[in-house]
């Protein structure tokens, strides 16, 4: 039995010695894992051509990408990783939407020592105690944008909100950042469930609770509904929201509705930087329709990956996670900089729904933040 | 909470369950006269709004849209059964799961590599769109209200045929004892496909009726499809008043569920788990009344023992 153990050992230190020499001179290879169908698909499809863009404009040719959707299911997006991890060999993970996939993946990658980089999801728990060297967030910490939409509430006088946010992390995220920062009362305080697609028992209580305002973040395809049925429903409060509740996709389904509606971004279509105006043009060249901030957030991500590649080897990970870590690249949004728990610290702006042409979009109208960073940043010990 | 909002719930859990009545009482009448699960059943519902919101684009017109609903899921409907269905009444309950779960990945796909991922978008007509006042000041959407009609109408037409005409005396034959009516000389396989036919017409109706308010999309009917389950083990499986019964219960239970639980649990917590504590309970709400019906009546509240 000994004999045996000891042959299994050296016999599989040969197979690692042999990955380890065909690892030399190998591209980096990238696994994402992200939502392509069903309500959430619009949300993944963005931050995968955004990705995938910035890949092409780079010249594409050092780094290999395996994209795979997870169905916004946890179960499948840990099989994902698991296969990704194990029999393609992926150096970098990445992809990602929804912040319940991301706590059930997010910590068994890191902890295998792979990288992962967020395009999206920042849950709360990853950003304080449960940080990573190896886990980095180029969107933003969940809370971030909310917080900015509840100072954006005092501003504009709301005294009276009812808000509302699915039940799974990035909703209990969203109303803890806008209750941070909102001085006013609470109407009205619900969780709906993920991927919910009638809202009329939630708008019934907006009704009767007497509120002067409504805050809702509900992304993708929850969002067109909730909209929908919002403005069929005659109650007519105004509604403040984090972008992800009137992005791109969701406002040419929404239509009028939405038109002078205000939300809160760290990105927009018309911030006026050079990355930005190469990303926006490149984006309709390439797609043939406007990008949105996730697109901008896939943009980012593989824009930072390969300014870290051209700095590191990711078979060094403590240059890598430095090299990561100066983000080194020209972001879309300007002035970026990771913080202590590697998330961003960023500008957040206030945004308006307008109608351009035949197209609903955003610009904006105010900045919110400067320089904003996460509430747990000072949580994370690493 | 105010009389006007517990109206308002009322309302919304009557609509709910109404459409769930739709999808209902297809999947039981198969299961009734067939003895089929048929797991596909949901997908014909997705097929009803795809059919509807291709419609309503090329056209614009709403009316035209349902009646591509009904006319597409009924001949989707009777295209299964003559190619697939027909070959699993014989077998055991496993292979027809087996076989209708490869159909939902069939249409699943299909329609994706027809209409792509995103979701389609249809749109209330005009003359149905914004909210009336009813008696008592309730502002309520016309449109739910006219969910509400129309699903009490098909209940309404769908007990006249059963109880009234020959083919409903056929399908009542076909519960009792399909051996017999055959030998009766029915021809017994154009009643199962007509059968079979009317559920999925029933589920594309509700399909695109729904995908109005909500969204039209790929795996819109898996969800739904559970909750008719649900109904159609709480009403008694083959009976259509249970289904009617089972799916009001089902609608007002989560509908109600959902807005008061949250309350009531605030009266003794603070008010943020009060509202997380309450919305975990209201969703397994309709789970837990499923238990209590099958622990006082194991074969559902209009069963045959």
């Amino acid at each position: 039995m000994g004999r045996l153990k000891t042959l299994a050992l050296a016999a599989s230190t040969a197979m690692f010695a042999a990955t380890m020499a065909l690892a030399d001179d190998h591209k980096l290879k990238v696994g994402m894992i992200t939502t392509l169908s069903g309500g959430g698909a619009g949300l993944g499809i963005d931050v995968r051509d955004g990705f995938m863009l910035a890949v092409k404009l780079a010249g594409g040719d050092d780094m290999d990408v395996v994209i795979e959707d997870d169905q916004r299911k946890p179960d499948i997006a840990v099989q994902l990783a698991d296969k990704m991890i194990q029999s393609d060999k992926v150096d970098v993970l990445t992809g990602i939407i929804w912040s319940n996939l991301a706590m059930a993946v997010v910590p068994a990658v890191t902890a295998q020592g792979k990288f992962y980089l967020s395009p999206n999801a920042g849950p709360s728990a990853l950003a304080g105690k449960g940080c990573s060297p190896f886990y980095f967030n180029v969107a933003w910490q969940n809370d971030n944008l909310h917080e900015a939409a509840g100072a954006y509430a005092n501003d504009a006088g709301y005294k009276n909100t009812f808000i509302l946010a699915p039940n799974y992390p990035a909703g209990k995220d969203a109303l803890t950042g806008f209750k941070r920062y909102f001085k006013g009362n609470l109407a009205g305080e619900v969780y709906t469930k993920l991927g919910q697609k009638d809202y009329a028992a939630e708008i019934a209580q907006i009704r009767a609770s007497g509120a002067d305002s409504v805050f809702f973040f509900l992304p993708g395809g929850m969002g067109i509904s909730f909209l929908k049925q919002y403005a069929d429903s005659g109650v007519g409060l105004p509604v403040v929201g984090p972008a992800f509740s009137f992005d791109q996709g969701i406002l040419q389904a929404v239509g009028d509705a939405a038109l002078g509606v205000k939300n809160t971004s760290q990105w927009s279509k018309d911030l006026d930087n050079e990355a930005n105006r190469k990303f926006v043009a490149a984006f309709q060249a390439e797609y043939g329709r406007l990008p949105s901030l996730y697109a901008s957030q896939g943009y980012d991500t593989a824009n930072l990956l390969l300014s870290a590649m051209e700095k590191a080897d990711v078979d060094d990970p403590e240059a890598f996670r430095a090299a990561l870590k100066e983000a080194d690249f020209d972001s879309v949004r300007g002035n970026f900089a990771f913080g202590p728990n590697q998330h961003p610290i960023q500008n957040i702006y206030v945004r308006e729904v307008i109608k351009e042409g035949d197209i609903y979009t955003n610009r904006i109208v105010a900045t919110a933040f400067e320089n904003h960073q996460d509430a747990y940043a000072a949580e994370c010990k690493m | 909470m105010s009389a006007l909002l517990l109206i308002e719930q009322v309302l919304n859990g009557l609509q709910f369950g109404v459409m769930l009545f739709l999808m209902a009482a297809g999947l039981t009448l198969v299961f009734g006269v067939m003895g089929l699960i048929n797991l596909a059943h949901g997908s014909l519902y997705m097929v009803g709004a795809f059919a509807a919101a291709a419609v309503a684009a090329a056209t614009g017109s709403f009316l035209l849209a349902l009646a591509a609903s009904l006319t597409a899921a009924a001949l989707a409907g009777a295209l299964v059964e003559l190619a697939v269905i027909r070959r699993l009444y014989d077998r055991d309950h496993l292979d027809q799961v087996l076989a209708t779960f490869a159909l939902i990945l069939i249409f699943s796909e299909g329609t994706r590599w027809l209409f792509g991922s995103f979701p389609l978008y249809l749109d209330i007509p005009d003359y149905l769109s914004g909210p009336v006042t009813l008696p008592g000041g309730i502002r309520y959407p016309l449109y739910r209200l006219a969910l509400i009609v129309i699903g009490l109408l098909v209940a309404a037409g769908l007990f006249l045929l059963i109880a009234r005409t020959r083919l409903g005396m056929r399908i009542r034959a076909g519960q009792s004892d399909r051996e017999m009516i055959a030998a009766l000389g029915v021809n017994i396989s154009a009643l199962y496909t007509m059968v079979f036919a009317l559920g999925a017409a029933l589920a594309g109706l509700a399909g695109a009726l729904v995908g109005a308010i909500q969204s039209v999309q790929v795996g819109m009917g898996e969800p739904v499809l559970i909750l008719a389950f649900v109904v159609i083990v709480i009403g008694g499986i083959g009976s259509v008043r249970g289904a009617l019964i089972g799916a009001l219960l089902v609608g007002l239970t989560d509908t109600l569920g959902g807005a008061l639980l949250p309350s009531f649990f605030s009266l003794f917590m603070d008010p943020a788990s009060a509202t997380s504590v309450g919305s975990a309970l209201a969703s397994m709400l309709i789970y837990i009344l499923m238990a209590g019906v099958l622990v006082v009546r194991p074969s559902g509240l209009f069963g045959r023992v």
